[in-house]
């Protein structure tokens, strides 16, 4: 890949990147099902949530562009970065698996992306507020739709609920990096631009926990968490997606609709 | 499949029109799941302000069979259209 970029992370770059990694790898994902989902309603449904994320992560991109200041596009972000550049939550690339893996996927992301983009909309920093205004209406309708499911799945048939139960302990442990600041994401709370995200993490848990409770699921309680995504330490699971989401670009580079 | 994913019918009401309209179908477990995903095929492109979902075997509907004796004794009847009357020109649009 000749045209792998480097980008100049300064700290607004770097927070900017991290959220749009966040929004186009999640929308990605939920793309995987377009044609595949157990029906055609939840199949226009997760569709429509992949676009709000993928809309999402394309003015983001453009904003850290902007903030970068070497004239990059969305696109040189999205298809020009390898894994190791990508600052994505480690959630958010997790495989879909069933369509219970998913909608619970979605139900922990939905749930902190929700919190997160409303208190960003009082963000000192005018793009990024008005990015969080649309946003969040997104995110609380993926918050409804997910939560419904969840606690239909849980607490319907012992099959459903016993594959909601098992991707509920098997993803528990990528919450922890949703609330994950470095010293440069500190500078920007510090700043007015960023939200404190560990202000977050007990609304989110008790948001969470409301919705698992209906569905007779036990909220896990927090152990030992995975990370690396915000510093480009992914699993093994990125580079596959990536190999899907890049591989026009990388054949027939600015190839255009 | 059926049972557990009935048939429902979804009315929207669009951002300029008094009443809500049949615009399709949809299978869904129940009412709630059946509003979000009327609203997620139904309301893509910023169709509606307003969506109604009802159960397609709660709708008591005419029988085709029946159009003749229903349908056609109206056709006579052209009293019926107010096709009568000279609308003076100052009334303008009624």
């Amino acid at each position: 890949m000749a045209k792998t970029i480097r980008v100049n992370e300064t700290p607004l770059v770097l927070y900017t990147l991290r959220r749009a990694d966040d929004a186009l790898i999640l929308g990605h994902r939920l793309s995987e099902w377009c044609g595949h989902a157990p029906m055609m309603e939840e199949d226009m449904a997760l569709a429509n949530m992949a676009l709000d994320l993928i809309g999402q992560a394309r003015s983001l991109y453009t904003y850290a562009g902007e903030a970068e200041g070497g004239g990059r596009t969305e696109d040189d972000f999205a298809y020009w970065r390898d894994e190791r550049g990508y600052r994505n939550v480690l959630l958010v690339e997790q495989q879909n698996g069933d369509f219970a893996r998913t909608i619970l996927r979605q139900f922990l992301y939905a749930h902190f992306a929700d919190l997160y983009w409303r208190a960003m909309m009082a963000s000192k920093d005018a793009t990024l507020a008005a990015i969080a205004a649309k946003s969040e209406k997104e995110m609380a309708y993926h918050v409804r739709h997910a939560g419904e499911w969840v606690i239909r799945l849980g607490d319907g048939t012992a099959e459903s609920h016993a594959r909601i139960a098992a991707a509920l302990e098997d993803l528990w442990p990528y919450t922890g990096e949703l609330f994950e600041m470095d010293a440069s994401e500190k500078a920007l709370v510090d700043a007015g631009i960023a939200v404190d995200l560990s202000a977050l993490r007990e609304r989110w848990r008790a948001n969470v926990k409301a919705v698992l409770d209906e569905a007779t699921l036990t909220t896990p309680a927090d152990g030992w968490m995975q990370k690396g995504g915000r510093t480009g330490i992914h699993s093994e699971h990125l580079g596959h997606l990536l190999a899907e989401l890049q591989h026009v670009q990388h054949t027939i580079p600015g190839a255009v609709w | 499949m059926k049972d557990v994913f009935p048939l429902w019918e979804v009315f929207i009401r669009s951002r300029n029109g008094l009443a809500h309209k049949h615009v399709g179908s949809l299978h869904a477990t129940d009412a709630t799941l059946a509003l979000q995903a009327a609203r997620d095929i139904y309301t893509r492109r910023g169709e509606g302000l307003s969506i109604w979902v009802v159960p397609s075997n709660a709708i008591t509907a005419s029988d085709p069979a029946d159009k003749e004796m229903m349908f056609e004794p109206t056709a006579s009847k052209i009293y019926r259209h107010p096709t009568f009357y000279d609308v003076p020109e100052e009334v303008g649009h009624m």
